[in-house]
């Protein structure tokens, strides 16, 4: 994975004399006592991080915590105090007018918290602005655009005008606009946040169904958690200015840098937000990796653990099941050649990676045995005890 | 013992603007001739275009203007206009304040626009222009026609010059604010997919302002109609005259005549220009 946008040491000084301001940042001064000194507002301060390519990066923050300015310094619509942004390598801050141009017609695209869309324009020529404005002839221009709309689903809604269309729609035809150029950046500002829930919803599957079929790199600015869990590979969380974290979801919600970042947790599901290979735990369990050893060798090494179960792994880490010290005993006393096979706990079928911690919990409270986790190719990931499904939710519950 | 100020000292503003206006006149004489002549020949031009066109010609084309801009019943209304103004015998001073009024109008657009879309692209020359408007606006319009006379003489181009510059303010003050007010988002994408200055204002800025314009534009010649009524004292001619005489007079009834004339020529001006308000779809 390379850095597709890399941002360093950002700040965005707002007011009448921004220098002024930044001087004072450097002289390790707050916020508040900036503005009461010099009437200038700290907006973003000492951002850094780097997105991927094709990677959703959500940046996360209550308003006023300045990810819409961040957001927007990125194509240079807010000049940056000082600091720099690197796309593909380039310092968008020192580009030339029509460098900036340039970047701003082939790169990148934005999306808009109220659509933003051209009420005079049919939803055809709306989604075709990005071309227009490009110098792209009007036939090709045309096939392209209804070509963004077929993938956002409106393409037989190209004749009519905006507001003919409801919200949900009209914010397709937005994606659509940013999606008809083509660019390798899209950026997403609250994108979602004026459509009802439902609505929300289905945009956000729909996005991440069009990010299956083209990888773009997407900075999809939110308020909204649930949100940035939902669509987001990454996610950094922005609180007065500065990002306080950047991280994975599992990880924001395992490890939150501080009290600002928990408390965005509050109501928030955690049974969406992990899944079993979250917590499956390989330490739970002594394994055994070769089903050749003899079952007396076997359960010498379970009593030596202390432990009352094992899992049986191939030499390849492929689960092969689960046996415990009593059908192991079990099988000793029978009067053919014990077997690990026939020591396998029945109806325990291991859970894929990716199953939701809901989905999970129900089927933890079927058994009394760790439930096995397995990658897509059947290797072994670890158990889940109902111990640690109750820890897990246990830690949102506290919120 | 009331001390009056101008015992003390006198500021003569009305002495040094005389000095100011005689001073053009002596200097700039040529200028303004060939200003004045380019004023004339439009609105000469207009005014026997529409002379030219019989009453019956140009009557029925207004009214088929009228049905398809705005609908049958100010169809039928414009119907009723036309013939009471040719009943009344006012149809050669009708026309001619129609083009007096169109003339100004599009002198007013012409300057008035680019004015706005300049002032709305830098605060600096809104700040400089804004009171200039306030002054225009503000000063009584009787006052233009003076400096008006002086340079132009009497006649149509004077009168022409004076509802200029008294009708421009609307066309200047809304489409500056148009602009303004587009919203910041659109302004943002417009930029966000690659706009120049130029496209910025072409393709996002104009066309969204254009309710707003488009209500300047039909301020502006609303404006004009009623200025060119008082024109009429510096003998620009048309309605404007037949009240004047009326005030003469005293004679009620021709007074009449030539207001009824004005109102209707100002309701089908009014609704005509204010259909272009409204978006039109597909086309």
């Amino acid at each position: 994975m390379t850095a597709k946008i890399t941002v360093e040491n950002l700040y965005k000084v707002f007011g009448p004399h921004p220098e002024e301001g930044m001087q004072l940042i450097e002289q390790g001064l707050g916020k508040d006592e900036i503005f009461e000194k010099t009437g200038n507002t700290v907006g973003v301060q000492d951002a850094s991080f780097s997105i991927e390519a094709g990677e959703i990066f959500v940046v996360m923050g209550l308003s006023g915590s300045g990810k819409s300015t961040i957001v927007r310094m990125l194509n240079r619509l807010i000049e940056a105090t000082a600091g720099r942004v690197l796309i593909d390598d380039r310092d968008v801050n020192s580009m030339t007018r029509d460098e900036l141009i340039d970047l701003r017609r082939r790169d990148m695209s934005m999306v808009f918290q109220s659509f933003a869309l051209m009420p005079h324009k049919s939803v055809l020529d709306n989604a075709a602005f990005g071309l227009e404005v490009t110098g792209v002839e009007q036939a090709e221009r045309e096939s392209r655009a209804l070509k963004a709309l077929d993938q956002v689903g409106l393409k037989a809604n190209a004749k009519s005008f905006p507001d003919e269309l409801s919200g949900g729609m009209q914010q397709r035809v937005g994606l659509a606009r940013a999606l008809a150029v083509d660019p390798s950046i899209m950026l997403m500002d609250e994108a979602f946040s004026a459509l009802d829930p439902l609505i929300r919803t289905e945009m956000q599957d729909e996005l991440v169904a069009l990010q299956r079929e083209q990888r773009r790199t997407i900075v999809f600015i939110s308020h909204d958690l649930d949100e940035a869990m939902r669509i987001g590979d990454r996610i950094a969380i922005m609180e007065g200015g500065t990002v306080v974290q950047v991280g994975t979801p599992e990880e924001i919600v395992a490890q939150p840098a501080n009290d600002y970042v928990r408390s965005f947790f509050y109501g928030v599901d955690v049974t969406r937000v992990f899944n079993a290979a979250d917590i499956a735990d390989r330490r739970q369990v002594t394994v055994l990796e070769r089903p050749g050893v003899s079952v007396r060798a076997a359960l010498e090494r379970l009593h030596a653990n202390n432990r009352e179960l094992g899992v049986v792994l191939d030499p390849d880490q492929h689960y092969l099941g689960t046996v415990t010290a009593e059908t192991l005993a079990a099988q000793m006393q029978t009067e053919s050649a014990p077997s690990y096979a026939s020591a396998y706990v029945s109806d325990l079928n291991p859970l894929p990676a990716e199953m939701p911690l809901d989905e999970v919990v129900t089927r933890s409270s079927q058994t009394a045995y760790p439930l096995p986790v397995v990658d897509e190719h059947g290797h072994y990931l670890g158990s889940i005890s109902r111990t640690a499904v109750l820890k897990t939710l246990d830690r949102s519950g506290d919120q | 013992m009331a001390t009056n100020i101008r015992d003390l000292i006198q500021i003569p503003i009305g002495d040094w603007v005389e000095t100011g206006v005689d001073w053009i006149r002596t200097n700039l004489q040529g200028p303004l001739d060939g200003f004045a002549d380019g004023v004339g020949f439009l609105a000469d031009g207009l005014e026997s275009l529409l002379l030219f066109l019989p009453d019956w010609v140009l009557g029925p084309l207004i009214i088929a203007f009228a049905w398809w801009r705005v609908g049958w019943r100010f169809g039928a209304f414009a119907l009723l206009a036309m013939f009471l103004i040719a009943a009344m015998g006012l149809w050669r001073e009708t026309m001619q304040t129609f083009a007096l009024v169109i003339g100004a109008s599009i002198i007013a657009l012409a300057a008035g626009l680019p004015l706005g879309i300049a002032m709305a692209r830098r605060d600096g020359v809104a700040m400089v222009i804004r009171p200039v408007l306030d002054f225009m606006q503000t000063m009584p319009p009787f006052v233009y026609l003076i400096p008006a006379a002086i340079f132009f003489g009497l006649g149509k181009v004077p009168g022409t010059i004076a509802t200029v510059i008294f009708a421009m303010p609307p066309a200047v003050r809304l489409t500056n604010l148009g602009i303004r007010q587009v919203s910041q988002e659109n302004v943002e994408a417009g930029l966000a997919f690659g706009c120049t200055t130029r496209q910025l204002l072409y393709k996002v800025q104009i066309p969204l302002a254009m309710p707003s314009i488009m209500a300047g534009i039909n301020q502006t010649i609303m404006l004009a109609l009623s200025m060119v009524v008082i024109a009429s004292m510096i003998g620009a001619g048309g309605l404007g005259n037949t009240v004047l005489t009326g005030i003469q007079r005293l004679d009620v009834g021709l007074g009449f005549e030539g207001g009824l004339g004005v109102v209707f020529l100002a309701i089908l001006l009014d609704r005509m220009t204010q259909s272009f308000g409204f978006r039109r779809r597909k086309d």
